[in-house]
């Protein structure tokens, strides 16, 4: 047992949650002004996709890191202007861009690099490691704390601010609203568009960097369909935290461990094949554990369309 | 005069939803605004609101000429206005929904306790105190509507238009509702009220317009009016008395034994419901809402099975059977919510009002042709329904017509037994009389009919008995002839029959 549950485990389950974790938070704000965002998993794909092409033309981590941004942004705003301007069903929608990502990325991996499957270069620089001093020193807890790329800690931070912004601030209060009851909300004057506009602008910067991490800095290299589900995990972990960023923190921390699990496991006796259903297996049992999702129908209801 | 609206038009397309209405409104003042489904009020009523323009007219408010391109103008002119559906974010507390869109804050930090206190101190002021931290959610109807008045009072609205406010509430929630109206009138607020109830309106308004087919029909001074004037004027011509002749009660269509069904709580949501409904009779249950008379519509119909009991139709047990197996036997069903139960929202009046008769309009499994919109135009004639075309979809329909639609739709299934509930909710006069009569006509002709409403009058104008129900019980069973709306009043609220 000692040698599944150490160290190195705790620390990898934490470069595994990030881009779980990032995706989810995008998921949980578009959940919560009604717009179910099945894109997640496009999304991931097409940051990931782009920070390694902005690092191969750059050179630069950190200008990697703004283009992938960048063209998940670009991606998030098809997905908006499809689902707010054109009310056309959110689940389509974010199929159609799970797909397109898919083969977008595979064909660019051609187109730009001239290669098949994968592409990995060893002159790539990937995200850098910060070494957070004073706590490196503690440890065990240093080990499994320090160490890790900017996007680890920040996506812990982000984590906090969306918590504050959502139940402290008025914009945020707002923000609820619009999701909860667009109806209401629009006979008070409140511009529900814009609120379901900026959420989804901000989903797709999360899932930019969520798909930075995972190409620049779990591994440095880019494979077709890398995301893998990911962001399907992520979107479990929306609603097995209720949408709340506490919560999708939480339930992201148990799919990441899961992750890191299995591939630990990979180096044991146990078939391949086997431990990579193991995070699949614990979403299917946290989903009985979410029955009663009354807020996101109630918005439904209100909004009488076909979302 | 505070607000003046000066030969407002207003079109879609050919239709013309007002046409040429003027109407004031003073300080201090309650106007109702009455009529049919259809007759334009709401209309008129949203392009006060802004939220449609007129084609032409104009508003004139404290002597200026406005023009109102969206609510949130009509706001900042201390025009508010309470919905029929209220317009209330369930999982928010009292004072997040009363202070939305004018929040204090702390910097960019909502600021919920101040939010709490001013809300708190508002309802104290208008004397009607509310628990600022309780959720939505958690209230009653009542409760609700009042938290929309307190949320129109705190944007600062002086002219308040009412929507429909007593349709859902408990009739001691219609009491403390008018009194607060009163109240606030009293100190300088101007109400606006939109009813179908003329007693209601009797009481409170000062002035009352009448609205019949987008005009004005009239507008009256309350003391100078009567009930009947203002029937005429909505309907255009005297409405028919009904009475109810004495008819030979047959045998049991219906019979209930020991109905019990447990609720998730430890309070049982029907518990020995005993009762029987014979040909020829209209058996009454009279309940504020939410006594298990849901409960008793969903066991009857097959929605619910019972825990312990049984129900027998024509004879046949039925207990537990299939919804399909039930109506087969003999049972229609005007349910109590029309959009959860009675329209697909989506479909087609058509549509809609062919389902539950697909049996007799197919051949070899294919609908066919004319028999069906000839069906559905012929009550469409009949009741008065107020549609486009008989391939409108439901949704666009007001929810009176609907209501129509689906009364038709059920008595045409001409089945030995009928459950009624809530047959005339939000449904005007004069489709309220062509309801009643159809009800009476369908018992005088041996049907047995089980009524279900919150509505006393209604109980009493049509039942030939009277069974009271509290917490899931039926507490009291009267006669027609002998029951009074006070007694009926005592048994609802939980008081013992006395004798």
């Amino acid at each position: 047992m000692d040698q599944i549950f150490d160290v190195s485990l705790f620390a990898s389950t934490l470069r595994m949650i990030t881009p779980i974790l990032l995706a989810a938070l995008g998921g949980a704000i578009c959940a919560r002004v009604g717009l179910f965002n099945v894109g997640l998993e496009g999304l991931v794909l097409i940051g990931a996709f782009s920070a390694i092409v902005g690092n191969h033309f750059t050179g630069n981590v950190f200008l990697a890191v703004l283009f992938a941004v960048f063209c998940s942004l670009l991606f998030s705003i098809l997905f908006g202007y499809m689902s707010i301007q054109l009310k056309a069903n959110v689940i389509v929608v974010g199929i159609a861009l799970n797909f397109l990502a898919l083969g977008l990325t595979t064909f660019s991996l051609r187109a730009v690099f001239n290669v098949k499957g994968a592409y990995y270069n060893k002159d790539m620089v990937g995200l850098p490691k910060w070494d957070i001093p004073v706590l490196k020193d503690i440890p065990w807890l240093g080990d499994v704390l320090s160490g890790h790329s900017p996007l680890v800690y920040l996506s812990l931070v982000l984590v906090v601010l969306l918590q504050l912004f959502l139940f402290k601030t008025v914009t945020g209060f707002r923000l609820l609203a619009a999701g909860e009851n667009p109806t209401a909300a629009k006979s008070l004057g409140i511009k529900v568009t814009r609120i379901q506009y900026g959420a989804v602008l901000m989903c797709g910067v999360l899932c930019g960097l969520a798909g930075a991490q995972l190409s620049l800095g779990n591994v440095t290299m880019f494979t077709e369909g890398m995301t893998s589900g990911r962001g399907f995990i992520a979107l479990v972990a929306t609603m097995l935290g209720q949408s709340n960023p506490l919560g999708v923190a939480a339930s992201s921390l148990l799919f990441g461990f899961m992750d890191a699990l299995s591939i630990r496991l990979q180096g044991f006796a146990l078939p391949t094949h086997f431990t990579m259903m193991l995070p699949y297996i614990v979403t299917i049992a946290a989903m009985l554990f979410f029955k009663d999702k009354g807020y996101m129908q109630e918005a439904r209801k209100s909004n009488e369309s076909s979302r | 005069m505070l607000l003046q609206m000066n030969s407002i038009t207003k079109s879609y397309g050919n239709v013309t939803a007002n046409s040429n209405v003027n109407f004031t409104l003073q300080k201090g003042e309650i106007h109702a605004l009455v009529g049919e489904n259809g007759a334009g009020k709401t209309t008129l009523m949203r392009i006060l609101y802004g939220m449609e323009s007129p084609t032409s007219g104009e508003i004139v408010l404290n002597g200026k000429p406005v023009t109102f391109e969206n609510p949130t103008d009509a706001i900042r002119h201390q025009i508010g206005m309470v919905h029929q559906h209220f317009m209330l974010f369930p999982t928010f507390t009292i004072s997040e929904n009363i202070v939305i869109g004018r929040e204090p804050s702390k910097g960019i930090g909502f600021d919920r306790k101040t939010a709490a206190m001013e809300t708190e101190q508002l309802g104290k002021q208008f004397g009607m105190p509310i628990d600022p931290w309780k959720k939505v959610a958690d209230c009653s109807l009542g409760m609700q509507q009042r938290v929309e008045i307190l949320k129109v009072l705190h944007q600062g609205a002086e002219i308040i238009i009412l929507d429909e406010p007593t349709g859902v509430l408990t009739p001691l929630e219609v009491k403390e509702l008018l009194i607060a109206i009163k109240t606030l009138a009293s100190q300088g607020k101007s109400f606006i009220l939109i009813s179908h109830k003329l007693q209601e309106i009797m009481d409170v308004a000062d002035r009352i317009t009448v609205l019949r087919d987008g005009k004005v029909t009239g507008t009256v001074f309350s003391k100078d009016t009567n009930a009947e004037q203002l029937s005429r004027l909505m309907v255009g011509r005297d409405l028919i008395h009904i009475s109810r002749n004495a008819t030979e009660v047959g045998q049991a269509v219906l019979d209930l034994e020991g109905i019990s069904v447990r609720g998730s709580k430890t309070k049982p949501l029907l518990s020995d419901v005993n009762l029987h409904v014979n040909e020829g009779e209209i058996v009454g249950i009279a309940g504020i809402s939410g006594n298990g008379q849901s409960e008793l519509i969903q066991a009857i119909s097959g929605l619910l099975k019972p825990d312990e009991g049984m129900i027998k139709l024509l004879g046949q047990d039925v207990t537990g059977a299939p919804v399909g197996a039930i109506r087969q036997i003999g049972l229609a069903h005007i349910p109590e919510d029309r959009y959860q139960w009675g329209v697909a929202k989506d479909a087609t009046v058509t549509e809609n009002g062919l389902m539950g008769h697909t049996g007799k309009h197919q051949k070899y499994g294919v609908l066919g042709g004319q028999g069906i919109r000839q069906m559905v135009s012929e009550w469409v004639e009949r009741f008065g329904i107020k549609t486009g075309s008989l391939s409108t979809k439901a949704q666009y329909l007001s929810g009176g017509n609907l209501q129509k639609l689906i009364v038709a739709r059920e008595l045409a299934q001409k089945t030995p037994f009928l459950i009624a509930a809530e047959p005339t909710r939000g449904v005007d006069v004069g489709a309220m009389e062509i309801i009643h009569g159809e009800l009476l006509k369908k018992r005088d002709e041996g049907g047995a009919i089980l009524l279900i409403s919150s509505e006393l009058t209604e109980i009493l104008k049509l039942s030939d008995r009277i069974l009271v129900m509290f917490e899931g019980m039926i507490v009291g069973e009267l006669n027609a002839a002998e029951a009074t709306e006070e007694h009926i009043s005592l048994l609802m609220a939980g008081g013992r029959a006395v004798g």
